[in-house]
């Protein structure tokens, strides 16, 4: 009995998406098994339907050797899967105790339980004080709660989604050791990553998906970062169309820029420093939840800024406010539509109103023109081929790629100096997506500054002129899109320095 | 079987008809509940529903009652829309009585045109200053605004109570806790003659008027709706909810003074303890009546006023308890939010789930969003 | 001595309605929902209580009719703000004026009945005890309940699994639904519990305190338990402390004359209002907020699909 869990061609269908396509794996005992895979390769469904929160339409999974299939959560980890999410589920005003006894049929927190607790963490090396409130743990001590409350019910397999996504490099390091010994008790892991890296130094089996699909299964330990991150990535790439244009005068200049994170997932940025020219767009990659909010939230100017410099045309724009922001020729497109960038329950009208009160002239002394804001959400929708019926939608009412398209479309029609971009095309459709590029150059011929941040590599390939990654809060040197090549930007990606990962096994 | 659902677009036919419909509502429980408490209830609604308009004098009533009303509401509309509940405009009112009354104490005699003015003034002024503590408080501290303002309002009930027994009191009132009545120059102009219909009346459509078309046309207006739907999209679009929870503590509290210092000087005449009859509780009924629209408001400000000068009139006919006005505006109030749900969502028929894959959506915790469809 | 002892005695008979009305806010708090609706919920207590007492003139039916009339009230709550998703703050405004004038149509027929006084409960040997006899040991049953009580609630807020359960209700009704627990029965069973405790404290003013039906007797004591709950941290033990302490002020403030003190009423009575706004302020510094700050869920709108 050597194989703990089974996934056989397991098919999940979503409206309009084939999210897994007959996916087969399994993991062995005593085994950290990672499963590998881009943004939007399938991982985040197979995911749920192995935990019960889905389930498939085709295939089977079994179960140290017994069919499984478990029709919500309870059943998986009765059935002996546990799962530590990316953002825990945890209760901030609470004790760890009562936070492990929630979870579990049956428990209350009293001092047997909290001894029970104290009994497990040490064995395990997992070091958690059971008295103590959720609010004021670091994240990775959190995280230990979180694989405390699946260990407590004797799982068979540990599902663990980007664990270190949320945790500092030490953190991280003492996470790897505590893996190490969970599988050395016989525990067997399912590592869901994009690190290449740390799976190489982890994991003893990997399966990667594309597209829905398995691609690939391997040894980690015999392939390098590059092998890795071609087999993620796939053929398919892009290569840079872009043309490196002449560019101008520094637009947008961020000099060793700290900001705090913001929340108990963010990430601190320390020492983020950028320029782009005049006629330039420089793409920011890297996985999601390295930064990116922060950055995008202190350039805006939401957030408050702990150190460093933002310079538009050479004057500094600490302090000012996000409409004084864009009244000296910056505009802004973050990455969530509705909600940040828009206000679901205002008509397209209104929602001009939010960032082009100033740049459009929809707004004198304080009052509102809307006659002039219809016109110029009409002109929107007209350049950007909005579906809507007009302006008098609510923005609630339009598909995520009409949102999308609005929205940015909302900000490159303000002609700015300079426009940062979160997640242009995130959820769009290919036309809709090649419109917001086409956009995006020709904003950029036109002389501006454009600053776009994707977790998209091939978006970021095709679109930039130079590449910077951003990855736990610091950013790279930014090189010239034509000259980084793919497994460099794994690399990069996987937060190792560019040198040392990749000689290290070449 | 059947599922709720949120609408994309909040109903507007709903949104104007659903205070119809809870009138109606409520006139059908409450005549249900007076059968079984055993009030006559055809003889009641009648009284109630009909007399306020039986004559002149119940008809210029009517505005009197709904003036303070409105002006406590319009402010307060403001605020709920941005997301700041104050909920201690009695307080506010009662500092704006107490603030106006002792302006006009301390001028007891003197005539003079630029007096009732600066009476107005002072209870606008006193009505900020009461609202300023959980302006204050929630913007510097983050202290909730909700019970802060209540408490304020019992402070000033009890103030203004010990006031009237002490340094305000009629020095020749018999060591009655109340003050003197106020002399001419001190009370607002009469509009209708033979009437109480005073010049606050004439106050409330102007501020009315007014902050429709701030709600509705100027950038102010425009922050406080963003900030108190999706308060991220208003700090985006550059508005400070600091600022706005000032801005809208400063106007409510001001109006609610004001209407303080006119229903004072106005309808009673004196500072007497029994000055907060609840309209500042009253007006958040109204706030909601009127769909928070200071037009709206307007209206839910006669409606209410129907239920004061109706209930006074079944008093006194049938000898009921002045609290049955309680029991209208508590139901109308309920009926008109249980109808509310379906502004904003709607049911939808769907087919019972028979063992098959369900939407993603409703079911089990949030698997992180990475990777996959 | 002896006028110690009755000011004492009375100390605690001012105090206990509140007793009552605090602790079942608080548990409802604690499990994210802000009823302002206590007043109108121990007005109808108050006479339902007396109502039941008068007709059937059995004191334990006056108790059950006003825990009953308190639960009915806050299931209205319960339903209008659960299930039809209605702001809490203005359906808790409502509930009190409705409370206030129901209670006075249903009580016009009882005006100017009276009760007989209320049974006292001496437990034996310790009553006879000079002083603290007459303080702790002869007081009336439901004196003795709210102790109980506080410490019922106390035991099962802090050790019980339902307890936990509420309070994770209150902390996030989201990971409370993710991990499977029935958000909305969970809370409408706790608004029936904080209703029913909410009525018994009316019924106690109409039983025992004052024996007898006046409109509005509850004279603004609900909110007084609101501002109880608030300044006792959501704590059962503190909330008691409050109540006495609160109680305490009313009770001075009927006895500061005959002690010479020349400050008028009113100002003592403001005391306990200042002193929950600087509770308020208190909890609000970063190092209360961790550990006494409100229920994170208080007075949110719980949605999902069904």
């Amino acid at each position: 009995m050597d194989e703990v869990l089974r996934v056989e061609s397991v098919t999940k269908r979503f409206p309009g998406v084939l999210a897994n396509d007959a996916v087969s794996f399994s993991v062995r005992h005593s085994e950290i098994h990672a499963l590998l895979g881009e943004n939007g390769a399938g991982k985040s469904t197979l995911v749920k339907i192995l935990y019960g929160v889905l389930q498939p339409d085709d295939g089977t999974l079994s179960l140290e050797g017994r069919p499984f299939t478990p029709a919500n959560p309870a059943a998986a980890r009765e059935a002996g899967v546990g799962m530590v999410f990316q953002h825990f589920s945890l209760f901030e005003g609470m004790t760890v105790a009562e936070n492990i006894a929630l979870g579990l049929p049956g428990e209350r927190p009293d001092e047997g339980f909290a001894a029970r607790i104290r009994t497990l963490s040490e064995e395990y090396g997992l070091p958690v004080e059971p008295s103590r409130i959720i609010g004021d743990l670091s994240v990775g001590e959190r995280q230990r709660v979180e694989i405390v409350r699946c260990l407590m019910q004797s799982p068979r397999l540990l599902i663990m989604d980007e664990p270190t996504s949320v945790l500092t490099p030490q953190e991280a390091d003492e996470l790897f050791v505590t893996l190490k010994g969970l599988r050395e008790r016989g525990l067997s892991i399912l590592y869901i990553s994009h690190r290449l890296s740390e799976i190489r130094d982890l994991c003893q089996a990997a399966t990667v998906m594309r597209g829905g699909k398995v691609v690939a299964t391997c040894d980690p330990r015999t392939e390098t970062a590059r092998s890795l991150a071609e087999m993620m990535i796939g053929a398919s790439l892009v290569q840079p169309v872009a043309a490196p244009s002449d560019p101008g005068p520094v637009r947008l200049s961020v000099e060793a820029l700290d900001v705090p994170a913001e929340g108990p997932f963010g990430v601190t940025l320390d020492g983020v420093s950028l320029t782009v020219r005049a006629g330039e767009i420089l793409g920011i990659g890297g996985v999601a939840g390295n930064g990116q909010t922060e950055l995008m939230d202190a350039l805006i100017g939401e957030c408050p800024v702990a150190g460093g410099d933002i310079l538009l045309d050479g004057a500094s724009v600490l302090g000012q406010s996000p409409s004084q922001r864009r009244g000296m020729g910056m505009c802004f497109a973050p990455e969530e539509r509705l909600g940040h960038a828009m206000s679901p329950g205002m008509t397209l009208t209104e929602n001009t109103l939010i960032s082009a009160r100033r740049r459009a002239g929809l707004s004198s002394r304080g009052v509102l023109d809307f006659g002039a804001a219809a016109r110029f959400a009409a002109d929107v929708i007209g350049r950007f081929d909005v579906r809507t019926s007009g302006p008098q939608q609510t923005a609630r009412a339009l598909s995520g790629g009409n949102l999308q398209k609005f929205s940015i479309g909302r900000e490159i029609a303000q002609a700015p100096m300079v426009l940062v971009a979160a997640q242009p095309t995130w959820g769009v459709d290919a036309a809709a997506a090649a419109t917001v590029h086409r956009a995006l150059i020709a904003l950029a011929e036109a002389g501006s500054a454009v600053l776009v941040i994707s977790q998209d590599l091939d978006e970021l390939r095709s679109l930039s002129h130079r590449l910077a990654i951003l990855s736990d809060g610091k950013l790279s040197e930014a090189r010239p899109t034509a000259e980084l090549s793919l497994a460099e930007i794994g690399a990069l990606m996987g937060g190792s320095s560019l040198e040392g990962d990749l000689h290290a096994t070449a | 079987m059947l599922r709720l659902e949120p609408r994309p677009e909040r109903s507007r036919v709903l949104l104007w008809t659903t205070p119809l419909l809870a009138a109606g509502m409520t006139i059908v429980s409450a005549y249900l509940l007076f059968l079984i408490i055993g009030v006559d209830p055809l003889k009641a609604l009648g009284h109630v529903i009909i007399d306020p308009f039986s004559n002149s004098f119940s008809r210029s009533e009517l505005l009197v009652k709904a003036a303070p009303l409105a002006l406590i509401a319009l402010g307060l509309s403001l605020g709920f829309r941005a997301n700041v509940w104050n909920i201690g405009a009695e307080g506010q009112f009662t500092l704006g009585a107490i603030c106006g009354g002792a302006t006009a104490l301390a001028f007891y005699g003197v005539e003079g045109l630029w007096l009732f003015p600066l009476i107005c003034l002072a209870g606008m002024l006193g009505g900020m200053a009461w609202a300023s503590v959980p302006a204050a408080l929630r913007t510097r501290m983050g202290v909730n605004e909700i019970l802060v303002s209540l408490m304020m309002t019992y402070i000033a009930v009890l103030l203004l109570s010990a006031l009237v027994s002490g340094p305000l009191r009629d020095p020749d009132g018999f060591n009655f806790p109340e003050s003197r009545i106020f002399h001419d120059s001190a009370i607002p102009p009469i509009l209708i003659e033979g009437t109480r219909a005073h010049i606050g009346i004439a106050i409330v459509p102007i501020v009315a008027i007014f902050l429709w078309w701030l709600t509705r046309y100027h950038e102010i207006g425009f922050s406080l709706r963003l900030l108190g739907d999706t308060p991220r999209a208003g700090r985006f679009a550059g508005f400070s909810e600091n600022r706005a929870v000032w801005f809208c503590l400063m106007v409510s509290g001001g109006l609610a003074g004001l209407a303080g210092a006119l229903e004072a000087t106005g309808p009673i005449g004196q500072l007497v303890p029994g000055i907060p009859v609840g309209y500042g509780f009253t007006a958040i009924i109204v706030a909601f009546l009127g769909r928070l629209h200071p037009i709206g408001v307007v209206f839910a400000a006669l409606a209410l006023a129907v239920s004061y000068i109706g209930g006074e009139s079944a008093q006194i006919a049938m000898s009921l308890p002045a609290a049955l006005v309680g029991v209208l505006q508590g139901l109308l109030l309920f009926w008109l939010l249980i109808f509310d749900l379906f502004v904003g969502y709607r049911l939808r028929r769907v087919a019972p789930a028979k063992g098959g894959p369900r939407p993603a959506a409703e079911t089990g915790p949030k698997v992180s969003e990475s990777g996959g469809a | 001595m002896d006028l110690l002892a009755e000011i004492l005695f009375t100390l605690t008979i001012a105090s206990t309605p509140l007793v009552y009305a605090a602790i079942g806010e608080l548990v409802v708090e604690r499990a994210g929902v802000l009823n302002l609706g206590v007043e109108g919920m121990m007005i109808v207590g108050a006479i339902g209580g007396f109502a039941a007492a008068f007709t059937s003139g059995s004191f334990a039916a006056g108790i059950l009719g006003g825990i009953l009339a308190g639960a009915t009230l806050a299931l209205l709550f319960g339903i209008i703000t659960q299930l039809f998703l209605a702001n809490q703050v203005v359906t808790g405004l409502a509930l009190t004026i409705f409370g206030l004038g129901i209670s006075a149509l249903i009580g016009r027929s009882f005006t100017g009945q009276s009760l007989e006084t209320f049974p006292r409960l001496d437990i034996p040997v310790l009553s006879d005890i000079e002083f603290l006899g007459r303080v702790l040991f002869q007081q009336d049953i439901l004196v003795y309940g709210s102790i109980l009580l506080t410490a019922a609630v106390w035991w099962t807020m802090s050790r019980s699994r339902v307890g936990l359960i509420i309070r994770a209700v209150g902390e996030d009704h989201e990971a409370a639904h993710a991990l499977g627990f029935a958000v909305i029965p969970i809370r409408l069973a706790v608004l029936a519990f904080g209703g029913a405790c909410a009525g018994l404290g009316g019924a106690y003013l109409s039983l025992v305190q004052t024996p007898i039906w006046v409109e509005d007797m509850t004279a603004g004591r609900g909110w007084i338990a609101l501002a109880i709950v608030v300044f006792a941290a959501w704590r059962p033990w503190r909330a008691l402390l409050g109540a006495y302490l609160f109680g305490g002020f009313t009770i001075i403030q009927l006895h500061a004359q005959a002690f010479g003190v020349n400050i008028p009423p009113q100002y003592l009575s403001m005391i306990p209002y200042i002193v929950t706004i600087l509770v308020l302020v208190a909890l609000s510094t970063d190092a209360a907020r961790r550990h006494l700050r409100p229920p994170a869920c208080l007075g949110k709108t719980f949605f999902t699909a069904r």
